[in-house]
């Protein structure tokens, strides 16, 4: 150093008033405000509104179930995550309360309350903790949760649907047991009975429409209202959270096949109707565009919405289920990591061929 | 022209904070001369400089003190003083590299440059006062200019494109040097098409430098001796990583450049504006490169400003020169946020490709842990190349980065898109690098 004496005493000076350390990482250094549990509590603020109008159609049974289904869910991956010394830290991301969430909304609301115990501990153990945690889990936790429940508990499963509540009675159900109130959904009645009977118990068509769109009808949380489920899920594609492809393809699907199959004769089915029944809409919109088990591009999501509409009116139509969105998105996770394979983003401008 | 769509590149790219008002105003200011100058033998695409003085040679200002034969370019001093000889300096990329010391002399007058006819010159004349200039590219990458301009006989180029898209925030040294010099960048234009032998110049603006685009639209409409070249402004739509080779190029041509092949294939030579001042001074002056126009930004410094410095001056003395780090600095990054490099202490040399210099303070900065990939894939739709870094970052954490090759990693030119988006915060940048060595490793067995 030869510089005069002033100049590197100031330099020096310079260099003594920095902080203790600066911190050196690979670039870029700064990014988006987006994180995973920023997006996942969004999801669960767009799964609230389902669950309220719930308590008004059948009382706080619903809130409980939903309730105990999200303790058991969290606290499955906080336990498990404990004893396999990994960090427990990780039930704030919001995931585990999706799927505590998406898990309740699919059983039937009459169900023993330590159902959902046990399938929120189905949903998380195995299905996610055990295949690796967050990102690694193939199928989707909830689904898989309440298809052991349905597996393992059929009668239960199948029967414990409760009708809409006539008066104020928002205590009616509560700790109601299997036997103690039961009813038939829309489509276990369209399956065994037909068309006929459900406009026979349910109303005109346009009855039909609107109160499942608006939410009366037996059935479990996320069959109570179309309307407030479109409107979670168009706000999650307002945010570009998820995109438009998954869903539509999915509703489209269902009905499409439905149209030409679920009729006396071809081409006479009823399309909206399938749409509005069931899981159709919770599942085109909550589950089938989970992050982790569908496919990144729009032709894979296209392909993977389209199968599970095909697979949910066969089961819907042939299967021994009245419903099948469940074991169609079950059948199409698996496809996830092939879908993405065969459909890749298009390059920039790829090398050309040899010899072109 | 406010009814016309801008264009911009074709796919992926994305919009994050500009940060560039800290520093857009400032006209750039003189630095004193530093008490000394480190300059890295390797300051280019190329080989190595090997020293042409000895210790305690007398240097004055504008000297080449070292030099290199093959692809590279020429050191000059840009201060009179003393050489001191050869030492380790730290790097702000490759850590460790060797630097010319030369102590600056405080009586010496600074030089002073007029500039002559360079119509005069003929093609190969104009090729070596730029090669003797040691002119690099200032956008970052420092690939020799009089390399690249160099064009052998048999490859067609028609069109030469400035880029002045400058897409890296808080930047602005490529806005200054387009505000302060648009008449040098117009004649230095003129210089390359003449050295090209083609009649065609674009010169690519992002939007949010209208005042660039207005004065080098007239710095054109002035320029009454255009011997019949074509230059003009394309205004693109502000996004990032338009400043990239083949974004721009894509942009404002059209044209993709295919993947592993030169820019020269699809007839375009790229410069960025701040090479064609420099070509300018080269040519026209006799100036060497041995100072450059530095954006020194960011909460983290006292005062931000634009800064004209010495090439190898420490950015510790710029530093002090500018009142001193604020008390909550907590990184400091030599470049830009997306693609500059964070360095661990000041004590570090200006390079020719030093554009900017950015202190960041506590909160602005990510200290937070990586979780796993969720397959959103955000990254792959901000990709600008079209890649998967999503499926790059799981196949390394696997240990099987070398099997990456077919998602064309080779093709990422590390903006940082992908890892600016991750909400999961993976440092996919770093993935795809790692995927990149371990694909370079694989093929040497």
């Amino acid at each position: 150093m030869t510089g005069t004496q002033a100049e590197a005493t100031t330099v020096e000076e310079a260099g003594k008033a920095l902080p203790p350390k600066l911190f050196v990482s690979i670039s870029p250094h700064f990014k988006a405000t987006e994180t995973v549990s920023k997006i996942m509590w969004t999801v669960v603020a767009c799964l609230i509104p389902p669950l309220v109008l719930s308590v008004f159609v059948f009382g706080f049974q619903t809130l409980i179930i939903a309730l105990v289904s999200v303790v058991s869910c969290v606290a499955t991956e906080a336990i498990s995550n404990r004893c396999l010394k990994r960090p427990v830290g990780t039930i704030k991301d919001g995931s585990a309360v999706i799927t505590g969430l998406l898990l309740a909304y699919i059983i039937p609301p009459g169900v023993p309350y330590w159902m959902p115990i046990l399938g929120g501990v189905m949903a998380i153990y195995v299905t996610k903790v055990l295949m690796g945690g967050i990102g690694y889990n193939m199928f989707n936790p909830a689904l898989i949760g309440r298809a052991f429940l349905v597996a393992t508990y059929p009668v239960a499963m199948t029967s414990a649907w409760l009708p809409p509540i006539r008066d104020a009675a928002v205590f009616k159900y509560m700790g109601a047991g299997v036997d103690a109130v039961s009813t038939a959904t829309p489509l276990y009645i369209l399956k065994h009975y037909g068309i006929a009977e459900v406009i026979e118990r349910f109303g005109s068509l346009s009855v039909i429409y609107r109160d499942f769109f608006f939410g009366w009808r037996p059935g479990c949380i996320a069959e109570t209202s179309a309307l407030v489920l479109i409107i979670g899920g168009l706000y999650l594609i307002y945010k570009k959270y998820i995109t438009w492809h998954t869903p539509v393809s999915v509703i489209a699907s269902v009905a499409f096949f439905t149209w030409i199959f679920g009729g006396e004769k071809f081409f006479t089915g009823n399309p909206l109707l399938a749409v509005l029944s069931g899981g159709v809409i919770i599942g085109a919109f909550f589950m089938a565009t989970d992050y982790v088990t569908s496919p990144t591009q729009v032709t894979g999501k296209l392909i993977f919405g389209a199968g599970i509409g095909a697979l949910t009116v066969l089961i819907r139509l042939k299967g021994g289920y009245p419903e099948g969105v469940c074991y169609a998105i079950l059948l199409m996770n698996p496809l996830t990591p092939a879908l993405d394979r065969w459909f890749k983003p298009k390059r920039f401008a790829p090398q050309p061929e040899e010899g072109a | 022209m406010s009814a016309e769509t801008l264009s911009t590149f074709p796919m992926g790219g994305i919009h994050p904070k500009e940060s560039k008002e800290l520093t857009e105003k400032l006209t750039a200011e003189v630095v004193p001369t530093p008490s000394q100058i480190r300059l890295f033998l390797k300051q280019h695409v190329g080989a190595p400089c090997k020293p042409q003085v000895k210790k305690k040679d007398k240097v004055t200002e504008g000297d080449v003190v070292a030099s290199v034969e093959k692809l590279g370019a020429n050191l000059h001093s840009g201060v009179s003083g003393t050489v001191k000889g050869v030492v380790n300096a730290l790097h702000p990329m490759v850590g460790n590299a060797r630097a010319l010391v030369i102590a600056t002399d405080p009586e010496a007058n600074p030089k002073t440059y007029s500039p002559v006819d360079w119509t005069k010159f003929s093609r190969e004349e104009l090729i070596a006062k730029i090669k003797d200039a040691g002119v690099v590219g200032l956008g970052g990458a420092g690939f020799p200019a009089g390399f690249k301009l160099d064009v052998r006989p048999d490859v067609k180029i028609d069109t030469l494109i400035l880029n002045g898209a400058e897409c890296e925030p808080y930047l602005t040294s490529d806005h200054r040097v387009m505000l302060e010099h648009p008449k040098d960048i117009i004649e230095g234009a003129k210089i390359m098409l003449k050295i090209l032998g083609i009649d065609y110049c674009a010169i690519g603006i992002e939007n949010n430098k209208p005042d660039a685009i207005q004065i080098l639209n007239r710095a054109i409409a002035e320029d009454t001796l255009r011997n019949g070249y074509k230059i003009v402004v394309k205004p693109l739509k502000v996004r990032y990583p338009q400043g990239s080779a083949d974004q721009i190029m894509q942009a404002v041509t059209g044209r993709a450049r295919p993947s592993g092949v030169r820019s020269s294939v699809i007839g375009i030579i790229l410069q960025n504006v701040y090479t064609t001042k420099a070509v300018y001074d080269a040519v026209a002056l006799g100036k060497p490169l041995y100072e450059r126009i530095v954006t020194i930004t960011g909460k983290g410094i006292k005062r931000p400003a634009n800064v004209m410095v010495k090439v190898g001056t420490s950015i510790a003395e710029i530093v002090d020169y500018l009142g001193g780090t604020t008390p909550d600095l907590a990184k400091v990054i030599v470049g830009g946020p997306m693609m500059g490099f964070a360095v661990s202490t000041l004590d570090i040399p200006i390079t020719k490709t030093t554009s900017g210099v950015l202190f960041l303070t506590k909160d602005e900065i990510d200290t937070e842990p990586h979780l796993p990939c969720v397959s959103c894939g955000f990254c792959v739709d901000v990709c600008p190349m079209g890649l998967e870094p999503n499926n790059v970052s799981r196949y390394v954490e696997a240990g099987r980065g070398a099997d990456t090759e077919e998602f064309g990693v080779d093709d990422c030119f590390l903006c940082g898109s992908c890892a600016y988006v991750c909400p999961a915060k993976r440092p996919l940048v770093q993935f795809m690098t790692m995927a990149k060595n371990s694909i370079r490793e694989s093929k040497k067995k």
